[in-house]
């Protein structure tokens, strides 16, 4: 089984500050880590390569630092690695960025399974997976829990839809968003670490791609236009009281009743 | 001993100061809690029990105690193992956990005083929070900070930053009394005549109460990664540790586990260990500023870990991974908790040297004495956690084998010319292990330590070095 999984690298910290001018994300000086979530799309095209034989290229899309997100899947299992780096593709959105990732994955020919993570913890938007199974023409199924059965041809799988569980049968070739939880990553080895600190990781730019029309691609090929960005108001008020247990009571219930919880 | 018993003038007088009825509990209304701690089989009720907030409050009960001769026993969270801050002769239980405001952060002589209540995850996360670093770092983190300090707890990163007590500046302690006195201070060296905070810290309550520490912190380590390593056996896992720690690459953290801890954890915190692949594991720790300063301080103890037969070595380089990790990890004592019904723990420290001899000789024992044991810890500071389980044994099947185990693992302890506690303490639980194992001579020591600061034996009696 030729299996694909799509992983990004994210900023290592949740406290990441935004440039009041530009309305950038500061990226500067903070360390990056692969995304969570991908963590977990490894681990279930490990689990099932291990189960179905075959293997696994992983692929990112970023500047030339995102490669150590490549060799962190290495670490973990991966077999082949394929950074899509063109200073022509900075600044894309979901759409452009989908776009992007799909021109990339038909040049490496066709897989059975892609695997991503069900969102990024930098956009959180989780559209990325899904809008690349449309630019393929392929089924995708988000926030996949669980695997139920494998099977040369399909998968069936869990999906979280918060208030209840649906269970999907999906043919290959297909895309799979899963969720976290779906098995616990395994550890990055020191010892796959070293055995490919030399393996070669595969660089596509624009020119390589079967699309060459620049206005699709980056800024350029962006709808989404970003009018503010910031963080979401974080509330740490708060206040300490002192009084008897009664005293307390009372004012606790008299300020729920003000602010119209009670 | 004659002490008084608490009577109606005591509890008008005990009002009388606190002035809320809510933090004085009397009769029926003391909580089973009070009456032991977490794990040792001493139970005892106080007659009374005050939640106390300052150290006038301390004080002014003290000094009426004194007077009275009533017994008085000061208690954090009841974290505790070995019954220290159970009250034997009842009385008055002093309970610090409202005492738990940071008093200060001495950014220019890089202290923190805080009050004694305060509790162990609440003061490595405020100071965290600015940048800098409280190292001790027991499993326990909802024990209070005076708790830590009446017993020295140590923890996982003793190997590279030493116990509380290297942290400890300066007390403020209300002795037997109520006279209010201070030890130690925010001064780095101090040749000031006898090491009184030394004496306090690891006390176990029996010496005078602990109203105000000031300590000393480092900066921050900026980042740390841990290894994960797989060995397909206790000893191979075992023999390794006297290796690195010879190898000087300094890791903060040397813990052993096995799997069947591992899968009790995964089994009390619903989550899965990131490996399950080896029977033994060693977990080394390593901290510093840069990702490439930590790589290099690693590889040599990656090497011989290697050479002694390891797997692989996984590594653990995000707060995600090492929660996973850690999290279990401090979750060990818990979770063997749940696995049995009931259970009896040993806190033995040997030379590091001898590290694997002991651990070996516990795993063994198991068929020699027939009954259940279970051991993690920190390998690298000689100091082992053995849980000797109950499971379906009748009380007196439990408590023959229990105690043939303990006698055989202590006296193991001392033919290594090892201590009876590393971290948890002696208060009532392990005192016959004390005597025995220390110089008649030493203990008579700590006897007159203890007249001389509470001639009429009112605080916490009956514990450490008292029959």
């Amino acid at each position: 089984m030729k299996i694909l999984v799509c992983i990004k690298q994210v900023p290592d910290s949740n406290k990441v500050e935004v440039d009041p001018v530009t309305g950038v994300l500061k990226r500067n000086g903070v360390e990056s880590k692969m995304n969570p979530y991908d963590l977990y799309a490894i681990e279930t095209a490990l689990r099932i390569r291990e189960e179905m034989g075959g293997s696994i290229t992983v692929m990112t899309m970023g500047p030339g630092q995102a490669a150590g997100v490549i060799r962190e899947a290495f670490a973990m299992g991966a077999d082949e690695g394929v950074l899509i780096s063109d200073r022509k593709f900075g600044g894309a959105d979901v759409l452009a960025t989908s776009y992007t990732l799909s021109q990339g994955i038909k040049l490496l020919g066709d897989f059975d399974l892609i695997l991503c993570g069900k969102q990024t913890t930098d956009g959180d938007t989780a559209q990325v997976g899904p809008e690349v199974s449309e630019c393929l023409g392929i089924p995708s199924v988000s926030n996949v829990c669980k695997i139920i059965e494998l099977k040369q041809d399909a998968i069936t799988v869990e999906m979280d839809m918060t208030h209840d569980i649906e269970i999907a049968k999906v043919q290959f070739p297909c895309l799979l968003c899963v969720d976290k939880d779906i098995f616990m990553p395994r550890l990055p080895s020191f010892l796959k670490k070293q055995a490919t600190k030399d393996r070669e990781i595969r660089v596509i730019s624009l020119e390589q791609l079967e699309d060459k029309d620049e206005k699709h691609y980056g800024l350029n090929g962006s709808p989404t236009q970003v009018q503010r960005i910031f963080p979401p108001e974080s509330n740490a008020h708060r206040e300490q009281w002192s009084g008897s247990g009664t005293e307390l009571g009372k004012r606790l219930y008299q300020t729920l009743l003000d602010l119209k919880f009670v | 001993m004659n002490y008084k018993k608490l009577d109606q003038g005591d509890l008008d007088f005990i009002n009388g100061i606190i002035n809320d009825p809510e933090r004085v509990l009397y009769g029926e209304n003391i909580n089973e809690e009070y009456s032991h701690d977490e794990l040792s089989d001493t139970v005892s009720y106080p007659d009374i029990v005050v939640k106390v907030t300052s150290t006038e409050e301390v004080a002014s009960i003290m000094k009426h105690a004194y007077e009275n001769n009533i017994p008085v026993t000061p208690r954090g969270s009841g974290t505790g193992l070995v019954g220290a801050s159970v009250a034997m002769e009842h009385g008055i239980m002093l309970d610090t956990t409202l005492m738990n405001h940071v008093l200060e952060l001495d950014e220019d002589n890089l202290t923190i005083t805080v009050e004694p209540g305060v509790l162990l995850m609440e003061l490595s996360a405020y100071v965290q929070e600015r940048g800098l670093f409280y190292p001790p770092d027991p499993g326990e983190k909802s024990a209070t900070i005076g708790g830590n300090i009446s017993t020295n707890a140590g923890g996982m990163r003793a190997v590279k930053y030493g116990v509380t007590r290297d942290y400890v500046r300066g007390l403020e302690v209300v002795l037997p009394n109520g006279t209010v006195v201070e030890f130690g201070g925010k001064v780095v060296k101090n040749s000031t005549g006898y090491a009184m905070k030394d004496l306090m810290v690891g006390s176990e309550g029996t010496l005078g109460i602990i109203t105000k520490a000031i300590l000393k912190l480092l900066p921050l380590p900026q980042k740390a990664i841990s290894l994960l390593v797989p060995f397909p056996s206790l000893e191979a896992a075992i023999g390794t540790v006297p290796l690195i720690i010879k190898s000087k690459s300094a890791p903060t953290a040397i813990e052993f586990m096995q799997r069947e801890v591992i899968m009790d954890a995964e089994k009390y915190l619903g989550k899965k260990f990131p490996d399950n692949s080896a029977d033994a594991y060693l977990l080394l720790k390593f901290d510093g500023n840069t990702t490439e300063e930590i790589e290099k301080a690693y590889e040599g103890a990656a090497k011989i870990c290697l050479e002694q037969g390891a797997t692989d070595i996984l590594i653990s380089d995000t707060n995600e991974r090492e929660e996973s990790i850690w999290k279990a990890r401090g979750a060990f004592l818990e979770a063997i908790k749940g696995s049995t019904t009931y259970m009896d723990e040993v806190d033995v420290v040997v030379p590091r040297s001898s590290v694997n001899e002991m651990v070996e000789y516990i795993h063994n024992l198991y068929h020699e004495v027939d009954i259940r044991i279970k051991s993690f810890g920190h390998a690298g500071d000689g100091n082992l956690h053995a849980y000797i389980l109950k499971d379906d044994l009748s009380d007196e099947e439990w408590e023959h084998r229990m105690t043939a185990a303990m006698d055989k693992i202590y006296g193991k302890a001392r033919e290594l010319k090892g201590q009876v506690s590393g971290e948890h303490g002696i208060g009532y639980a392990k005192k016959s292990y004390l005597f025995e194992s220390m110089d008649p001579a030493t203990v008579e020591i700590m006897r007159g330590i203890k007249a001389a600061f509470d001639p009429k034996n009112i605080l916490n009696p009956h514990k450490v070095c008292q029959v």
